[in-house]
């Protein structure tokens, strides 16, 4: 007698099941937080390896499908674990790994919901993204999509004591309904013959154009409010301040890439072809999404705040690669296509890590000092040794330099955009460029916001005197922070064994792999067309770096040991500088806002020259929240109004109108 | 015509001129009375038209139709104003008169909207389908007219059994299942009311709806 094999499959529904029962045990004690945190957090963080190791194995495996014996009678739940939506689930479980590691020693009493029943909706939230990728039918896909909203949700309110933590989390769970319904909407239009909505039904599907498109553009809509594409991006710097640092790395590192990866799933496998302006759209809107959030992390004064921006800056990036696969793949280039999907699935792996990354360390910040205004931190790299160490690592990597992982997939898309001219089309041709100059001005402004970013945080001088105090992280978020870091660099030296892997994804989606060619020249050179033209050694870039920076540091020491003076600076004639002196968040992000000051809606408080109190207050709000939203709620309310002249509370004209509305019916239908 | 054909339309003629004496009436207890006979005469019309086709299932219907609503839901609506102690006047919102003209107006209006189906109809009832629809209706503009809230029920009640006299002379009654199914809501319906009275007169101290117009959102 032979063991069945364990297929991946097996083992990813397994550790769903496993993290539902370690949420329900949660229940067990719901106000045992030693039992919570240090006993069930590190057992998730085991079932999170697992199905990291199951899903990466599975990418290069053809696609294992199953159906599961629930839900409705006759409408089973299909499963389906292929080589994208095995990437997508080994990235989450490689995120939540660090993120858990984190959890067990972040969760403190006292913060509103209790730790047992946040343990459970932690890890409801963590079954339903995985089986969001599982999903092979229209209908598994909507109620773990559904799931997903409401778990996030109720962990976004988890200090629900706090009025605008509960309506950050209402606008949240708001935009994520609507976007919800663009999805099924989308699904709707997309469905197989006889109203089949397992995915296999929708892959035959004859569309036409039109039908197509507007599939399309609903997908592009619902999957864009939960990634927060430009007018719905609202939510995202309401809800990730608001939410615990882990949440909001969940939600930043990987619940926004389920969207990324629904995208790819409607646009390349489920709707029959592709058409090049949808292609423009998505560009389009990304390259904006991205430009406006790096240009609001630039002013923002929060830190969570901050990184919410720089999120939405992100997704632009990612959304803004996703349309240039799609201009490449309808114009029949597979080479180039291939090129850009790599590098927005590998953007989407780096986002993971390093903006995981840095929302725990601000967590930590934020324990160590209970304090979430940049205005007020500052040194604390010196009380926080650790924490500043490996968010300096996460720093550097967001900002795209080398030889971390930012840069590779940033440096890929760039390649790509290059390569376009030759496109068939002139305006293209035309607009392609330009969009490549937008990205390179989001890239070096996020670089720009995250210096201020890390310098305002953990260097100069401690705004506060309590902040001296402040202590460093513990073992478990040490430890989840490190596995981050450690992501960062490896990703960022060794990217070929990636690069590899997603060509089994490129090649179902687009038919064509990249990563022979990238490897040809060995595993030290990344060459992604030829050599020729464009490479990059990363770990070359690594040895030289530190090459340098030794061989400077021992000739310093060599040649002006023992001749360095000490002094204190020149202070301009004051008599005391103090911390307050230092350069703020507002004065570094001061330039931004002077040179893009029509994109913001600014309002500042000038002191005048006889106030008794004289103090300067400025703040920036978002225009869309202006264009878009208020109008929308006005008109809301002003229909509101309407139908209440209908509502008198007599019941007897409630009556009458039924049966006003039955006459009117019955005269109508005879 | 055959005799039958002229109990079932005679039948229908008693059930018209019951709804039109409950539109007129202003005691509640009257009214319950008259809530009473409905049902004894809906029961009747049960048993003839079973009879005359042969339809065994109406039978048990009739029985069920007169142990529920000429028995026990008048025994409990009566119950309801001894303890409410409401035997008072009923005040109507328009005058009884304009009432009545309405409710001709309305009978009228029913038998055209019926004829198109009772032609193309080879029931032996189908001549009642209008003042099936025309019960129906009266009960209804009852419901409208009435101020207090037991006349009211007892207008939603009337209206059910027109709603049953029109499936029983569309296509001689609804499958048994069926037909318990909603004499067990009206039930239900009726003791849930009964509660909600209780509690409207502890909120208000009177059972006068004009009191709920204080319970809707805005302020104008």
């Amino acid at each position: 007698m032979t063991l069945p094999a364990v297929l991946p499959l097996d083992i990813v529904v397994g550790v769903v099941l496993y993290w539902l029962v370690l949420g329900v045990a949660g229940l067990v004690r719901p106000q045992h937080l030693v039992f919570v945190s240090r006993v069930l957090f590190p057992l998730s963080v085991a079932g999170a390896l697992a199905l990291t190791v199951a899903a990466a194995v599975s990418v290069t495996q053809p696609p294992a499908a199953a159906v599961l014996p629930l839900g409705l009678p006759d409408l089973p739940f299909h499963l389906r674990l292929d080589a994208l939506s095995a990437f997508f689930i080994a990235l989450l479980g490689f995120a939540v790994t660090g993120i858990s590691l984190f959890s067990s020693g972040y969760f403190r009493h006292g913060q509103g919901t209790a730790p047992g029943l946040l343990c459970l909706q932690y890890h409801v939230f963590l079954s339903a993204m995985v089986l969001v990728l599982l999903a092979d039918d229209a209908y598994l896909f909507m109620v773990a999509w559904e799931t997903m909203a409401v778990s996030s949700y109720f962990l976004v309110i988890a200090s629900h004591r706090i009025p605008e933590i509960r309506s950050a989390g209402f606008l949240y769970l708001l935009l994520a309904h609507l976007g919800a319904i663009g999805i099924l909407l989308a699904f709707g239009v997309t469905h197989g013959a006889g109203g089949d909505y397992t995915f296999d039904g929708m892959r035959q599907s004859q569309l036409s154009n039109f039908w197509a498109s507007t599939a399309f553009l609903l997908a592009l809509f619902g999957f864009g409010a939960k990634a927060g594409l430009l007018p719905l991006h609202a939510w995202l710097p309401e809800a990730h301040p608001a939410a615990p640092s882990p949440v909001s790395a969940l939600m930043s590192g990987v619940m926004l890439k389920t969207a990324i990866y629904g995208m790819l799933r409607v646009t390349f496998d489920l709707l029959p072809f592709q058409l090049w302006w949808w292609g423009v759209v998505a560009l389009v809107l990304g390259l904006l999404t991205a430009l406006f959030g790096v240009m609001f992390a630039a002013v923002q004064t929060e830190m969570k705040r901050l990184l919410a921006y720089s999120s939405i800056e992100h997704i632009g990036i990612v959304v803004a690669g996703f349309g240039l696969t799609i201009i490449f793949h309808a114009y029949d280039n597979p080479q180039l296509a291939a090129l850009a999907l790599v590098a927005t699935l590998y953007h989407c792996l780096n986002h993971a890590c390093f903006k995981s990354l840095l929302f725990l360390a601000t967590g930590s910040v934020l324990h160590a000092t209970r304090e979430r205004r940049l205005g007020k931190l500052g040194g604390l790299i010196q009380s926080m040794p650790w924490v500043g160490a490996l968010a300096l690592v996460g720093t550097l990597a967001i900002a795209g330099l080398p030889p971390l992982n930012g840069f590779v997939s940033e440096w890929l898309l760039l390649q790509a955009f290059l390569f376009s001219p030759g496109l068939p089309n002139p305006y293209l041709n035309m607009l392609v460029p330009l969009g490549s100059a937008a990205l390179v001005l989001a890239s070096a402004l996020a670089a720009y916001v995250m210096v201020k970013f890390y310098g305002v945080i953990f260097l100069g001088q401690p705004r506060d005197p309590g902040l001296a105090k402040a202590h460093d992280a513990g073992g478990w978020e040490r430890a989840g922070l490190a596995w981050l870091a450690a992501a960062c660099v490896l990703l960022g030296v060794f990217p070929f064994g990636v690069i590899a892997l997603l060509d089994h994804v490129t090649l179902p989606l687009v038919r064509y792999a990249v990563g022979a060619n990238a490897g040809e020249h060995g595993w030290l050179l990344l060459a992604p067309v030829s050599a020729a033209r464009a490479s990059y050694a990363p770990l070359l870039f690594l040895l030289g770096i530190a090459g340098g920076v030794g061989v400077t540091f021992l000739a310093v020491r060599k040649f002006y040991h023992g001749r360095v003076r000490r002094d204190l600076p020149w202070d301009c004639g004051y008599l005391a500088l103090t911390p307050r002196m230092q350069d703020t968040a507002e004065g570094f992000g001061q330039p931004i806002k002077q040179i893009f000051e029509p994109f913001f809606r600014i309002k500042r408080h000038m002191p005048g020259p006889f106030d008794a109190q004289p103090y300067y207050s400025a703040t920036t709000e978002d225009r869309f929240w202006h264009w878009l939203y208020v109008p929308v709620v006005k008109f809301n309310h002003r229909v509101s109004e309407w139908v209440s002249v209908l509502q008198h509370g007599r019941i007897y004209l409630y009556l009458l109108y039924s049966f006003v509305t039955l006459i009117a019916l019955l005269l109508l239908a005879r | 015509m055959s005799l039958s054909a002229q109990l079932i339309n005679l039948m229908a003629a008693l059930l018209l001129l019951i709804a039109f004496a409950m539109l007129s009436q202003r005691r509640i207890l009257s009214l319950i009375h008259l809530y009473a006979w409905q049902g004894v005469v809906l029961a009747t019309n049960n048993i003839v038209i079973g009879y005359s086709t042969g339809q065994t299932h109406l039978y048990y219907s009739a029985l069920l139709t007169f142990a529920l609503k000429a028995i026990l839901l008048p025994w409990i609506l009566h119950r309801l104003i001894v303890r409410l102690n409401i035997r008072w006047d009923v005040e109507t919102l328009i005058n009884i008169p304009a009432t009545m003209l309405v409710g001709i107006a309305l009978v009228v209006f029913a038998f055209n909207l019926a004829l198109p189906i009772s032609q193309l109809a080879g029931t032996i009832t189908r001549s009642t389908l209008g003042i099936a629809i025309a019960i129906v209706l009266l009960s209804f503009l009852m419901m409208i007219t009435r101020r207090k809230a037991v006349p009211q029920v007892i207008g939603f009640l009337a209206l059910e059994n027109g709603l049953f006299f029109a499936a029983t002379s569309a296509t001689y009654g609804m499958p048994l299942a069926v037909e318990l199914g909603i004499a067990l809501d009206v039930l239900v319906g009726v003791l849930i009311l009964g509660i909600f009275f209780f509690q409207v007169r502890e909120a208000f101290d009177s059972l006068d709806l004009r009191h709920m117009e204080k319970l809707k959102e805005t302020d104008q």
